[in-house]
């Protein structure tokens, strides 16, 4: 796409358009996963990161490719993933956007089913704060030729603050009729019977509050070897203190 | 150790506690009895300062100290402990993190040091194995997959790690068998000394056949409307709290 994006653009209806047109245009990085093999990649987006990525992931028959995503710490900060599963390729992505203050931080995805027997897993978690965004925009398109696709998706955003936004569109697009497609999206808050269970064992609210939101981001560094999971767990702690 | 003086509370705006007056020094253990809605479990949930249940009237003393100017979390450092009557599950928090959390945010707040992961380890592993709960189980998410049971015996783990000056123990004994009872009933006795006090709120005479109280009292429409000995527990299961009203 060369010409800006507007609101009518689907993909854009939650971008911080002035932030766009500042970056634009964005060029399409690609990652080629050959067929039969396995790759593992981790994208950690934050201060020092380009505001806007489109990569476009082609992962071959039979390959795999896995993939560790944590956005946050921008004042815009958008991802995009054009992701084509050829025959029997597999898919898992997990990734956590952490919005603080007035951020926009968004994830888009777009997911092909284009050979028969491929799989793909996403997990996304969310949690904003201040009177940030956090979006979630997730496609899954099955070819005609994507029979015994089993996709799934999972979106779940917290809200901090009265003033925080989470936006989740998920969309299927299926043209075989022989495939398995799941998707759930929940917005909600910290749960007030946690929260005052910790209180009554002595622990203040902001301290409860940051254990609680890191549990529910670490669903989507499920599947992770103990290294890679605590490293990430790391930054998400340190991208968290933003939050306030 | 506690003084509550002529207490008023409401939840919603409607009056729940009526002028309730009880004092509790330093090495007794007292129980609170009565019918459903007397305002049991409101007066537990005042004293550890849950939002929505709002103080209209009256005062507690905790340690000297005005315990209703403080936060939830400064009650429990300040060596409060409540036992709920149902435990919250919090998925994606192991109970050693969620404990180890806490004591060491107590002691933080008393200007106490951390206590160490491994200290805390022995700590943790000596009241699990006195209390009966497998220690696997305090490696798994807060109260999550345990029976009604094993979310007791999880309380009390919790209060000897914490060692509160008093405990306040809302129906702790509902849900549990009788050999659950009496695990649960040494680990409250456990707990008897001459600095530690223990209130026990329940329904049942059952648990104070097993933890011996000094007082009894009677709760009704918000009030202590009676209290005696220990042995008022087997008239009020004989005689019904409506024989005591009259």
């Amino acid at each position: 796409m060369s010409t800006l994006p507007t609101r009518k653009d689907e993909a854009w209806r939650y971008a911080d358009l002035k932030a766009v047109a500042q970056h634009w245009p964005v060029p399409v990085e690609t990652l080629v996963v050959p067929a039969g093999e396995a790759h593992a990649d981790q994208i950690i987006a934050d201060a020092g990161a380009p505001a806007i990525r489109h990569i476009a992931i082609t992962i071959g028959a039979h390959a795999r490719c896995t993939l560790t995503i944590i956005n946050a710490g921008r004042d815009y900060g958008r991802i995009a993933l054009d992701v084509t599963c050829h025959e029997g390729a597999d898919f898992q992505l997990g990734a956590i956007l952490i919005g603080a203050a007035a951020e926009t931080i968004e994830l888009v995805t777009t997911v092909r089913h284009v050979g028969p027997n491929a799989t793909s897993r996403q997990i996304v978690r969310a949690v904003a704060g201040g009177t940030a965004t956090t979006s979630y925009l997730g496609q899954v398109a099955v070819a005609r030729e994507g029979q015994k696709t089993d996709a799934s998706q999972s979106f779940k955003a917290l809200l901090l603050n009265r003033g925080a936004t989470a936006n989740a569109k998920p969309e299927l697009e299926i043209f075989a009729d022989d495939v398995k497609c799941a998707h759930g999206a929940a917005i909600g808050q910290l749960d007030s019977q946690a929260m005052f269970y910790f209180a009554s064992r002595g622990v203040p609210a902001a301290q409860a509050r940051a254990l609680l939101t890191r549990a529910f981001l670490s669903d989507a560094l499920e599947g992770l070897d103990d290294a890679a999971r605590d490293a990430a767990e790391t930054r998400v702690s340190q991208l968290m203190a933003a939050l306030g | 150790m506690l003084i509550i003086d002529n207490l008023c509370a409401e939840v919603d705006g409607k009056p729940i506690l009526k002028g309730l007056s009880l004092t509790i020094n330093a090495g007794e253990v007292h129980a609170i009895m009565g019918p459903n809605g007397a305002g049991k479990s409101t007066l537990s949930y005042v004293l550890a300062g849950r939002d929505g249940y709002e103080v209209t009237g009256g005062s507690v003393t905790f340690r000297g100290e005005d315990l209703l100017a403080k936060a939830p979390n400064e009650r429990a450092a300040a060596g409060l402990f409540l036992g709920l009557q149902y435990p919250v599950e919090i998925p994606g928090v192991s109970n050693l993190l969620f404990l180890r959390t806490a004591l060491n945010a107590q002691r933080a707040q008393r200007g106490e040091p951390e206590v160490s992961g491994a200290d805390f380890m022995k700590l943790a592993k000596a009241a699990a194995e006195k209390l009966g709960l497998p220690f696997d189980m305090m490696k798994r998410a807060v109260n999550q997959g345990f029976s009604g049971g094993e979310k007791k015996r999880n309380e009390m783990v919790q209060m000897h790690v914490l060692q509160p000056f008093l405990a306040v123990l809302d129906e702790t004994d509902s849900g549990l068998d009788i050999d659950a009872l009496r695990v649960v009933s040494d680990g409250i006795n456990a707990m008897r000394s001459p600095d530690h006090a223990v209130l026990l709120i329940t329904h049942y005479q059952r648990l104070l056949d097993y933890v011996v109280p000094d007082h009894i009292h009677v709760l009704m429409d918000g009030r202590i409307v009676h209290s005696g000995g220990a042995d008022l527990a087997h008239k009020l299961e004989a005689e019904g709290y409506a024989a005591l009203a009259a």
